[in-house]
């Protein structure tokens, strides 16, 4: 790792001045993605600014039909989490499934939407719910918040403050996990709500996470595994790699699809 | 540029200087001279580093020592009681839970951690609640029956 300084303000205000003042300044939350990345020499900031000591970014609340989460939210407390259980168990189950006990106890959601690593899970239920992401200057709607691989719509010196999830009527994640490294070969987060159906896919995408249109207007006019027989996601734009062809990734999209509408029950 | 660190490692208060950059398991390597806790890999996913921090396993590879500062950090060497092992220490001994032994720590950290937040715990969720420990020898069979029999151990 490269050298750093370490600053541990008190206060979301603090914590934006302390990275504007910064020559290159990053916001450092769980760390299960930051640290790894500096260990490998893969980033060299000036300052971290660690965002553990702030009260105002930590919690869940309920808000009328929504689960409000602060950004340093653990993804054990999500999990473990009685309102989300109730609210929106795919959400619980889903924080339940990143990586492994170990990296639930320090990884954070807002460290993960912030990343927008393209097999991460929580960007596809906050694009399937129809989430907002509130920031320290705005709020943005998922649909305008992740734009690309590893890109977000955030500012430089903008912080993830929390997220609003929208609770569904109904709604239910599948993964097909790597089995190494449990981040998803291809998950998809399927959810119905009032205003239609959302059916977001992650892992799969050349670009990170995306909606399916087609799926999601099927499902509108019949919500069984069914409707979705016959609709293919083309393989051009997805990922190819050691793990899975783009052919493989395109036909997982599918069985995963019908899965998450069978599990909605 | 170093800054100072305090927090309670194994029910003692220790401190010392450190850069930023130092992780959690190097100061416990190199600066407190408790090497039970091991490193095997850089890419956060063997947990042959695995320590509680406040009671919780964490991997203390993928910690900067200046996170822990204030915490109750527990390791490997924590756990007997002069000489009487952790039941869980025992249990993996007894089951043969283990062949070179370089995983053992991180495995018998987790376990407890997991044992701890579900004592009745059934051997599938044993399994899937290791995925972030990684065994090269055992193939894992005498591990889950150690994991079976400590949290049984822990009950009595
Ligand atoms: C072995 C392993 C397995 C994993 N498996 C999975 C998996 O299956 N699924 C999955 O989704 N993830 C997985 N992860 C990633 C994990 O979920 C991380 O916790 C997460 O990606 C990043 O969250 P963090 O809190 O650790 O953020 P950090 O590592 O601290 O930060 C990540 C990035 O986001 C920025 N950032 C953090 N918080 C904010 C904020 N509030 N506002 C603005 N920017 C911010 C940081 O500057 C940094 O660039 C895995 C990680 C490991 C090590
Ligand atoms: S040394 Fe491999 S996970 Fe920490
Ligand atoms: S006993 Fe050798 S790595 Fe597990």
């Amino acid at each position: 790792m490269y050298e750093f300084d370490h600053r541990r303000p008190g206060t979301l205000a603090d914590a934006l001045d302390a990275l504007r003042a910064a020559d290159d300044g990053t916001v450092l939350a769980g760390g299960q993605t930051l640290l790894p990345t500096l260990k490998q020499r893969l980033a060299s900031p000036s300052d971290l600014i660690d965002l553990s000591g702030i009260a105002e970014l930590q919690g869940i609340a309920i808000d009328g039909d929504a689960v409000v989460i602060g950004a340093m939210t653990r993804h054990a407390d999500v999990a473990a989490s009685s309102e989300v259980q109730q609210k929106i168990p795919a959400l619980a189950a889903l924080a339940g499934d990143i990586g492994d006990r170990q990296v639930r106890n320090r990884g954070t959601l807002g460290g993960s939407v912030a990343n927008n690593d393209p097999a991460a899970d929580y960007p596809a239920a906050c694009l399937a719910l129809g989430a907002t992401i509130k920031t320290s200057a705005r709020e943005i709607a998922a649909d305008d918040f992740f734009t690309g691989l590893f890109e977000t719509a955030l500012e430089d010196d903008e912080v993830v403050t929390a997220v609003r999830f929208p609770a569904p009527d109904k709604a239910a994640y599948m993964k097909f996990k790597n089995p190494a490294s449990r981040y998803a070969i291809v998950g998809v987060f399927v959810a119905r709500t009032a205003d239609g159906v959302r059916v977001a896919v992650t892992g799969a995408g050349d670009g990170g996470v995306f909606r399916v249109p087609e799926m999601e207007s099927a499902l509108a006019a019949n919500f069984t595994p069914s409707a979705l027989e016959g609709i293919a996601v083309p393989p051009d734009d997805l990922n190819s790699d050691i793990h899975a062809s783009a052919e493989y990734r395109a036909h997982l999209v599918g069985v995963m699809a019908r899965r998450a509408v069978a599990a909605c029950g | 540029m170093s800054v100072t660190v305090s927090m309670t490692v194994n029910g003692k208060a220790v401190s010392g200087n450190v850069e930023p950059r130092t992780l959690l398991v190097q100061f416990l390597r190199d600066h407190l001279r408790l090497t039970g806790t091991h490193v095997g890999c850089d890419t956060s996913q063997c947990g042959a580093c695995v320590v509680h921090l406040d009671g919780v396993s964490v991997k203390s590879c993928t910690m900067l020592t200046v996170q822990a500062e204030g915490a109750a950090v527990t390791t490997i060497e924590g756990l007997a009681q002069g000489d009487r092992l952790h039941p869980m220490q025992e249990a993996f001994r007894e089951n043969h839970g283990l062949q070179c032994g370089f995983c053992t720590p991180g495995m018998v950290m987790s376990a407890i951690d997991l044992v701890r937040d579900n004592p009745e715990i059934t051997e599938d969720e044993i399994r899937k609640g290791i995925d972030g420990n990684l065994c090269r020898c055992t193939g894992y069979h005498n591990i889950v029956k150690s994991i079976k029999a400590g949290a049984a151990a822990m009950k009595g």
